[in-house]
């Protein structure tokens, strides 16, 4: 059975890497945190928020999570903080604010 | 039973291909390796074949198109030259880390400039380190049964890399000889059927190739390529011994010519070999004790098995049909003198680079490599050791 990306970690040894690199699963960026690359970070105000959703479609990371017709907090494992939800909000219901990580 | 027929280097590799009938051909034309597809797509207009020919806009292209094809689980194979091969060059890298058994037919010709269309080894030569294993023919009949081989070589399991089979433009490609031919079921068999463990085609089994490699990860895959290069060096004796087994035809990592005694050796690649072995026999009822080694697999490179047979000699001459442009040697040079390094009685070694853009090279040429050993081997004194053989100078040159 191939390996699956879950057994490889940065501690895999090469012989426990597929071979070429090869992933044997659909949908693997999930589990792939590029949020860790942000330097700015969007906040969301939902008491501002008329839930128009048109900051959903324009997010190019499918990091705004959308459920029962509402859009939920952002997704921030990966969200990459470009600021596109920021820029298409028509009611400054997103701002965008330095990065602090521990 | 074999078929004795005469062809050209070039119609022996396009009967190859029509004989194992891969998935997919995608090519650019190039002289002198043109002949190959243009016969092969009139096997596919006949029905001969049931390929996918894929007319290219360049050899950047047809890698390309073999990449995806070999990626989706299809047996692909191209043929190039020269600047195509050069063209190919980020491709062959993606071919060869995405772990896919492509096989590729280099009609060996010089790389521009200034430009030229005739034989040397520059092009595979540029290649030599890309991940790809490379088989080099002597003639027609090599060119032909490396080709049949390559496949199985190509994708063992532990191998999956993909494999370039040369032959010296116009030389062996153009020029009709005497060859064996196998029946088609033979070949068929002899090759098989391609099933690779993962393809991208099959929706029960996704698959991803060529993923971004994050630091904490490429280096690793790098390992792993260069271990299956290792895992080559069984894979091809293994088929090697299969193909004699099946056809009676001998191949190994080189052919050794009149080697058991002999003092004062070549090492060389190609169709040169033919013109040296007419040397060695000269030599040889003169009673001059001179050999040959015809290294036909160059990746991976025979590096044990190849001082071994050069341990008994003085003095080795490593004829370099590609200048290495290292100012101390070609590539060739570079391997079979590293080879030597653990030799407890190293021969003297020297490189000639000769017979660049399809500079002649004939008997008597070579007889003036073996007459240099002789003194080197009679006196210890090496000279240079690297020197140019066949250019015309304004001073006396070494040969």
């Amino acid at each position: 059975m191939s390996q699956s990306f879950r057994n490889i970690s940065e501690q895999s040894a090469w012989q426990e890497l597929t071979p070429g690199g090869e992933i044997y699963e659909g949908g693997t960026a999930k589990a792939y945190k590029t949020g860790e690359w942000r330097s700015n970070v969007p906040v969301w105000d939902p008491t501002v928020c008329k839930q128009c959703l048109l900051c959903a479609p324009f997010c190019p990371d499918s990091a705004i999570p959308v459920q029962d017709r509402k859009r939920l907090d952002f997704d921030l494992d990966h969200c990459k903080g470009c600021g596109i939800c920021w820029k298409v909000c028509p009611f400054q219901a997103i701002r965008m604010e330095q990065e602090v990580r521990e | 039973m074999s078929i004795r027929d005469r062809l050209s280097g070039n119609e022996a590799i396009a009967h190859a291909m029509r004989q194992i009938n891969p998935d997919v051909f995608a090519a650019f034309p190039i002289t002198p390796s043109t002949e190959i597809p243009q016969y092969f797509a009139q096997y596919v207009a006949n029905g001969l074949v049931d390929t996918e020919f894929v007319a290219v806009e360049s050899e950047h292209s047809s890698m390309s198109a073999c990449v995806g094809a070999e990626a989706a689980g299809a047996r692909a194979v191209t043929a190039t030259s020269s600047c195509g091969l050069a063209f190919m060059y980020e491709m062959l890298y993606v071919a060869a880390s995405a772990r896919l058994p492509i096989t590729l037919a280099c009609v060996n010709r010089t790389l521009t400039g200034p430009i030229n269309i005739n034989n040397d080894h520059s092009d595979s030569m540029g290649a030599r380190d890309t991940g790809w294993i490379q088989l080099y023919a002597e003639n027609n009949q090599e060119a032909y049964d490396n080709y049949l081989q390559a496949m199985r070589i190509a994708e063992t399991p532990d191998v999956r890399l993909p494999i370039m089979i040369c032959q010296d433009g116009f030389i062996t490609s153009h020029a009709v000889e005497n060859i064996l031919l196998e029946e088609d079921d033979a070949v068929k068999a002899f090759v098989g059927t391609y099933r690779p463990e993962n393809a991208l085609i099959g929706r029960d089994n996704p698959l991803a190739v060529g993923p971004y490699d994050t630091c904490p990860y490429c280096m690793e895959h790098k390992v792993q390529m260069a271990e299956a290069m290792k895992n080559a060096k069984r894979a091809v004796l293994d088929v090697a011994a299969d193909f004699e087994k099946t056809f009676g035809r001998k191949y190994g990592f080189f052919e050794e010519y009149r080697m058991e005694d002999a003092e004062v050796a070549l090492v060389l690649i190609g169709s040169t070999a033919g013109t040296a072995k007419a040397c060695v026999d000269l030599l040889r009822a003169q009673g001059v004790k001179a050999g040959l080694v015809k290294i036909r697999v160059f990746r991976p490179f025979p590096m044990e098995e190849l001082a071994a047979a050069l341990a008994h000699t003085k003095a080795v001459a490593v004829m370099d049909k590609s200048e290495g442009n290292s100012a101390s040697g070609g590539p060739l040079f570079a391997e079979v003198r590293s080879a030597c390094y653990d030799l407890e009685n190293r021969p003297a070694l020297i490189d000639v680079v000769y017979g660049l853009a399809g500079r002649d090279c004939a008997v008597e040429d070579v007889e003036r490599v073996y007459r240099r050993l002789l003194t080197i081997a009679e006196t210890g004194e090496i000279g240079p050791r690297y020197v140019h053989m066949g250019q015309r100078s304004t001073q006396e040159e070494v040969l």
